[in-house]
């Protein structure tokens, strides 16, 4: 991306002023290096986002964002109903609440060493990966609809974790307001045997070690102690949220005219947040975050079933839950009233600061735990929600990941899958996986690098940096 | 006039294009691209089919709805398809897949497509007459 032509707010925040349609500014937090590194289409879909009606503040970009559909990867907006604000499909995107969940396991690195071969093993054979696998549970059709109003809860009751594990979870593990009547019998249908499964792309199941601590109070309340290792799940509510995605997509673009909307990208198709179909989204897209939800409630009971085995000391005890492709409603100031908006963050994840009265009381002094994903060979790192109480910058948002620096395309031409498994062995990196070219695509070379991303985070002050996690074991489907 | 099908760079996703000397050819392509996202055509046994019936109000959106279908019926089938038949009357389209169970060690599936998006989304036919249907696919 071109940099002269943002203007420059600070080192890590860059403006686009608004012109043309943009009713507010767009902002792209990233130093002037990953600025660089960005795709000229961040620019003009953050750009096209700063468009929609009853956009409040300004658009922002996080320092991990590329190239997406309709909203960048890495795009947050606030949308107030009161202006006739929209929620939209395409900013939330097909995998609705895909996130990330973290597991400590109070064991030192050494103890997962001696075992890491057969734990490896064990996870791919019992933790369904990879287009074509499917999980042991079929749900009727009274079960799905109670799964999607119940979310996690729905999964510990049924004997999936434990009742502890709910309050560590983003909405304390239910978002209200799930409308299962509102997902269409395709979605159901499509994730019919999909529970309790991972996914592909870059959904992964690692084992990591924790091997830098930066904050060593927050990472002391976190539970994270450097040479100890954790379990992530990376994955999100499967065949029925893009279904769901799929299905509205097509329903909003169709729509937007009737509703006086003129999109500026087919794939910004939205709808007034007091509309009927807005209201039917939402009540969709809140069924499918609770969807996520118990899906990697479902995946941790299996999980803590094969690690237990191997290693019984193991607490797995869940340090948090969070989602990043979603719309939430949450209160925040703007220009000094609180206001109550519609949240899109579609590759972004929450960051409450402390403080916000949605966070366990184990977060009320550090803010709520982000993680942001690696790839296989580069670490991950667990952020800390820097916001004050009333919404900090980007609505209380953080990046992600590090995002991609190369497309599929260009990646599966310059590796091969199993060349980057053996050398990953070789630097003692386990990966199992049923698609070489899946774990091409994924190379950790065709992402940027996660350290630089975290590092812009923590300077424009989205996220505190707590820990570095390096991986040991990866599951990819 | 060759058909022809390929995928073509996006900076998170893939982008799927068919061309052919027809609309329908063209659509029948861009299925092709998007099988491939998964898993090479030519190794699909052809032994089962399935028929997909679409309907919309613009070429585009069409694309859109077939290719969805598509991913839909691999979703809820476990199935790959490697030929494609279409026939466009209208704004509706009539289509068939072939295709068998996915094969995890044969087919080694590289990811899962999860959508058909409206970026990059185009139905055209060029001055000299080869149509090309191409959009991004969310994986």
């Amino acid at each position: 991306m071109d940099i002269a032509q943002l203007r420059r707010l600070s080192d890590t925040a860059w403006q686009i002023p608004p012109t043309g349609a943009m009713r507010v500014p767009a902002v792209i937090f990233a130093n002037a290096a990953l600025i660089g590194e960005m795709d000229e289409k961040v620019r003009e879909q953050i750009a096209n986002v700063a468009m929609l009606p009853g956009i409040v503040g300004a658009a922002y970009a996080m320092p991990d964002a590329h190239w997406g559909y309709g909203f960048p990867i890495g795009g947050v907006a606030a949308f107030d109903p009161e202006a006739g604000g929209v929620v939209s499909a395409g900013g939330v995107g097909f995998d609705i609440s895909c996130g990330v969940r973290t597991l400590l396991t109070g064991l030192k690195g050494e103890e997962v060493e001696r075992c890491k071969h057969a734990l490896a093993d064990s996870l791919y054979r019992d933790i369904p990966a990879g287009l074509g696998s499917t999980g042991k549970i079929a749900l009727s059709a009274d079960q799905m609809d109670a799964m999607l109003a119940g979310g996690a809860h729905w999964a510990v009751a049924q004997g999936y974790g434990a009742t502890d594990d709910l309050a560590r979870i983003e909405e304390n593990g239910c978002v209200p307001g799930a409308d299962p009547s509102a997902v269409s019998e395709r979605a159901k249908t499509r994730q019919r045997h999909e529970m309790g499964t991972l996914g592909s792309g870059n959904h992964y199941l690692e084992v990591q070690l924790v091997d830098e601590v930066y904050e060593p109070d927050i990472a002391a309340g976190f539970g994270l102690v450097a040479g100890e290792a954790v379990v992530s799940i990376h994955c999100g509510s499967r065949g029925l949220g893009h279904q769901i995605g799929t299905d509205f997509l097509r329903e909003m673009a169709l729509a937007a005219p009737e509703h006086g909307i003129v999109l500026p990208d087919r794939e910004l198709a939205c709808a007034p947040l007091r509309s009927d179909l807005g209201r039917r989204y939402l009540g969709a897209m809140r069924a499918a975050i609770n969807c996520a939800l118990a899906n990697r409630q479902i995946i941790t009971h299996l999980v803590r079933r094969v690690v237990w085995h191997y290693l019984p000391g193991a607490s797995l005890e869940l340090l948090f839950d969070v989602s990043h492709n979603t719309c939430k409603e949450e209160t925040h100031m703007v220009d000094g009233r609180r206001r109550r908006l519609f949240v899109h963050r579609k590759g972004a994840t929450r960051a409450f600061g402390p403080g916000r009265e949605e966070l366990p009381a184990p977060f009320q002094t550090t803010g709520q735990p982000v993680f942001i994903g690696g790839s296989m060979g580069t670490s991950s790192y667990v952020m800390a929600g820097a916001a004050d109480g009333g919404g900090g910058p980007a609505f209380a948002s953080a990046c992600h990941g590090a995002g991609r620096a190369m497309s599929r395309h260009a990646a599966l031409k310059r590796w091969h899958g199993r060349q980057v498994i053996d050398e990953l062995a070789a630097r003692g990196i386990l990966i199992r996986s049923p698609s070489a070219r899946g774990v091409a695509e994924e190379a950790p070379g065709a992402y940027k690098d996660v350290s630089s991303v975290v590092d812009a985070a923590r300077d424009a002050g989205l996220a505190r940096k707590v820990a570095r996690l390096k991986p040991l074991v990866c599951i990819k489907g | 006039m060759t058909l022809h099908y390929e995928l073509f760079p996006h900076g998170a996703d893939t982008g799927v294009r068919g061309t052919g000397p027809s609309r329908d050819a063209a659509f029948e392509q861009a299925a092709l691209a998007l099988t491939s996202i998964v898993t090479e055509p030519a190794g699909i046994s052809p032994n089962e089919m399935v028929e997909i019936a679409c309907d919309a109000p613009d070429d585009a959106v069409l694309l859109s709805d077939w290719l969805n279908a598509i991913i839909y019926q691999m979703a809820v089938r476990k199935m790959v398809f490697g030929r494609y038949t279409v026939a466009i009357e209208g704004r509706k389209l009539t289509g068939r897949a072939w295709g068998e169970p996915i094969d995890r060690i044969r087919h080694a599936p590289a990811v899962e497509p999860k959508g058909a998006t409206f970026t990059a989304l185009d139905v055209r036919q060029t001055p000299n007459g080869v149509w090309i249907a191409e959009c991004v696919i969310d994986v």
